[in-house]
């Protein structure tokens, strides 16, 4: 079946030019659409009715081994009701900022998916409550591991990363949101309130 | 030196100078304002990463007010491996010792998932014995990652003994998986169009004998928990979640059936043949903790039914092929590859080049004991792919846990956390 989804002449007619190409691969669909009316029409796959992708199965992102074909974030939609699955995707340009609307309105598991890809591939979902590093910590800068250009090993040398985690220190793995809980802020030293003071996190530099 | 230790002395509530602990007081007075100050405290108070109910390294801080949790903030992280980038380093019959090590509770099951996303992308259409083996390892995995998180729940809300009786049961099914596989954990089972290898003689009727006396336990383990009162007491009303939040959480698996959303991907999107099996999928009510503990018991009888299927459909189809007869994906037998020019050619670009799916990409979930698994491959026509993604299904459920802790008491979190059943490695990968 190489037929696609009956989602994609939907989409045409009702966003036009929002809609880019679109293809069936393994019998699944892909549709791309453009990035500045993104959540628009995720949020209308999502309610209206016919379509009704009420569940978000996985949002990740695609970095091309081709330096020049720009990186895309997808989305994997299902429709519970009526089990079927539409891939839809957002190509981003490498030249200019990487930045989307975040669908955590839509579907509050957009939360943790989000922040991975922003982690992984530095895009940022304009919108999202709580933008941060979510599998590496909070002051890594090496840069964003799933992008083509992250040399495997990372960018920085065995002995410096070594160094840098052995410079780790523990007390400091509070952000200074988890410190205003309590007041513990005021009670350590003097020397960390600074420097935590200062926005630094996590690993010392 | 001497002074500092003394200041320190003085800094530390209920202790005087020289170190003798004061009268705690017994009743507040209304005038000194220190109910006041108590009662606006909020306690920050930190769990893990190394603690044993926090089931691996995961670690939460938690703002308590009094004994009621305001808010959860998980950190994960701390066993990132790397294995999305490391994929794409591989060839695709070299990413599934990977896939063990993600969700080690279900390696074969992992195995499983893996060679049917790239086998969707080549088209390649499976020997019917292979489909029943690679049944046959999902529901067994399905088993032990279900033991696992009984024992281990149990201990959470002090239950001890059933932990032993599951972990019995469970070295049961790792004594056939190392028979089958020659490994306990890593166990590496499939290769792309079919398996590692055939399970060994006399294998089918340790399996059989293990489904035949699994039922015993699993009633002696309905007995100890389904009417206890304490459990009750622990589980019933706790970390509930309605079918609209566990939908718009993106949850699967026990997690999102405990909610009453009826959806199975071995029922719904039927891969392996699932369809033919006879078997139900159990769906909960509350979404809380004890409709999770019925759902997931449910599963392991419902797992031992597939599996007697199974068997039966195995015995008659002894001696079929476990692998395609496709030399691009499959290595020719030892002796016609040292006999037959074609078959030597063959067998060298198999092992130089690795299997080669055509430009495309695919997604495939399945129904893995901790909730849908799914690989997105992308591929540009070599033997390495350009984007491996793992779908993790603990990482995604474990994303609704500040969620379901808001308002809980702060021993709930642990039996809330443990409700979720998640593994480190795949929440990290």
């Amino acid at each position: 079946m190489t037929v696609p989804s009956h989602s994609v002449p939907a989409l045409r007619s009702e966003f036009g030019s929002a809609i880019g190409r679109h293809f069936v691969s393994s019998d699944q669909t892909v549709v791309f659409i453009e990035r500045d009316r993104s959540h628009d029409v995720l949020a209308w796959l999502k309610d209206v009715p016919g379509q009704e992708f009420n569940y978000l199965t996985d949002v990740t992102a695609v970095d091309y081994r081709d330096p020049e074909r720009p990186l895309e974030v997808v989305y994997q939609l299902r429709s519970l009701g009526r089990r079927e699955d539409l891939r839809v995707k957002v190509a981003l340009d490498k030249r200019g900022p990487l930045e989307l609307r975040s669908v955590y309105d839509l579907w509050h598991g957009a939360d943790w998916l989000e922040r991975e890809v922003y982690d992984m591939f530095g895009v940022t979902f304009v919108g999202h409550p709580d933008l941060r590093r979510i599998l590496m910590w909070e002051t890594y800068a090496e840069g964003y591991p799933l992008r083509k250009d992250f040399p495997l090993r990372g960018h920085f040398s065995r002995a410096e990363q070594t160094r840098q985690a052995l410079a780790a220190n523990p007390e400091a793995h509070y952000s200074l949101e988890e410190l205003s809980i309590a007041d513990e802020y005021a009670e350590l030293p003097k020397d960390m309130q600074e420097r935590l003071g200062r926005g630094e996190r996590g690993f010392l530099k | 030196m001497t002074l500092r230790t003394v200041e320190m002395a003085l800094a530390t509530p209920g202790v005087d100078a020289e170190g003798h602990p004061t009268r705690v007081p017994l009743g507040v007075s209304d005038g000194d304002g220190y109910r006041e100050d108590l009662g606006a405290e909020h306690m920050l108070v930190n769990i893990g990463p190394q603690h044993p109910a926090t089931h691996g390294v995961l670690r939460l801080v938690l703002e308590l007010e009094g004994e009621t949790v305001r808010r959860c903030i998980p950190h994960v992280g701390y066993l990132h491996s790397g294995f999305e980038k490391l994929g794409e380093y591989r060839q695709y019959n070299q990413i599934i010792p990977l896939t063990d090590r993600t969700d080690y509770l279900s390696p074969m099951a992992n195995n499983v998932a893996l060679a049917l996303a790239v086998e969707k992308l080549m088209g390649l259409e499976l020997t019917e014995r292979c489909k029943v083996l690679r049944v046959i390892a999902c529901e067994m995995s399905r088993i032990i990652s279900h033991l696992v998180w009984l024992g281990t729940t149990g201990i959470d809300l002090g239950a001890f003994t059933p932990f032993l009786w599951s972990f019995q049961e469970r070295e049961r099914i790792y004594n056939l998986q190392e028979a089958w596989t020659g490994a306990r954990l890593t166990t590496s089972l499939t290769r792309v169009g079919g398996l590692m290898a055939d399970v060994p003689d006399g294998w089918e009727a340790g399996l059989r004998e293990f489904t035949q006396t699994f039922p015993k336990t699993l009633t002696e383990v309905d007995t100890m928990f389904t009417r206890n009162a304490i459990w009750i007491g622990r589980t019933q009303g706790v970390g509930a979640l309605t079918a609209e939040e566990a939908i718009n959480l993106s949850l699967s698996g026990p997690m999102l059936r405990a909610s009453g959303v009826d959806y199975d991907v071995r029922k719904d999107r039927p891969y392996l043949d699932y369809e033919t099996y006879d078997f139900d999928v159990p769906i909960g009510e509350h979404g809380d903790i004890y409709d999770r503990y019925r759902t997931r018991m449910e599963e392991m009888w419902q797992s031992n039914r597939i599996l007697e299927q199974a068997l039966d459909r195995l015995a008659r189809l002894k001696g079929a092929p476990i692998n395609v007869s496709d030399p691009r994906v499959v290595l020719p037998p030892k002796s016609r590859a040292m006999s037959d020019m074609e078959a030597m050619i063959f067998h060298f670009k198999q092992v130089m080049e690795g299997v080669k799916p055509p430009v495309g990409e695919v997604y495939l979930g399945v129904e893995n004991p901790k909730g849908e698994l799914g690989y997105y491959i992308v591929s540009d026509g070599t033997s390495k792919p350009v984007r491996w993604r793992i779908r993790p299904p603990s990482f995604i459920n474990l994303a609704s846990l500040p969620t379901m802790c808001e308002g809980a008491l702060l021993s709930d979190v642990i039996a809330i956390n443990a409700s979720v059943d998640i593994v480190m490695g795949e929440v990290d990968r």
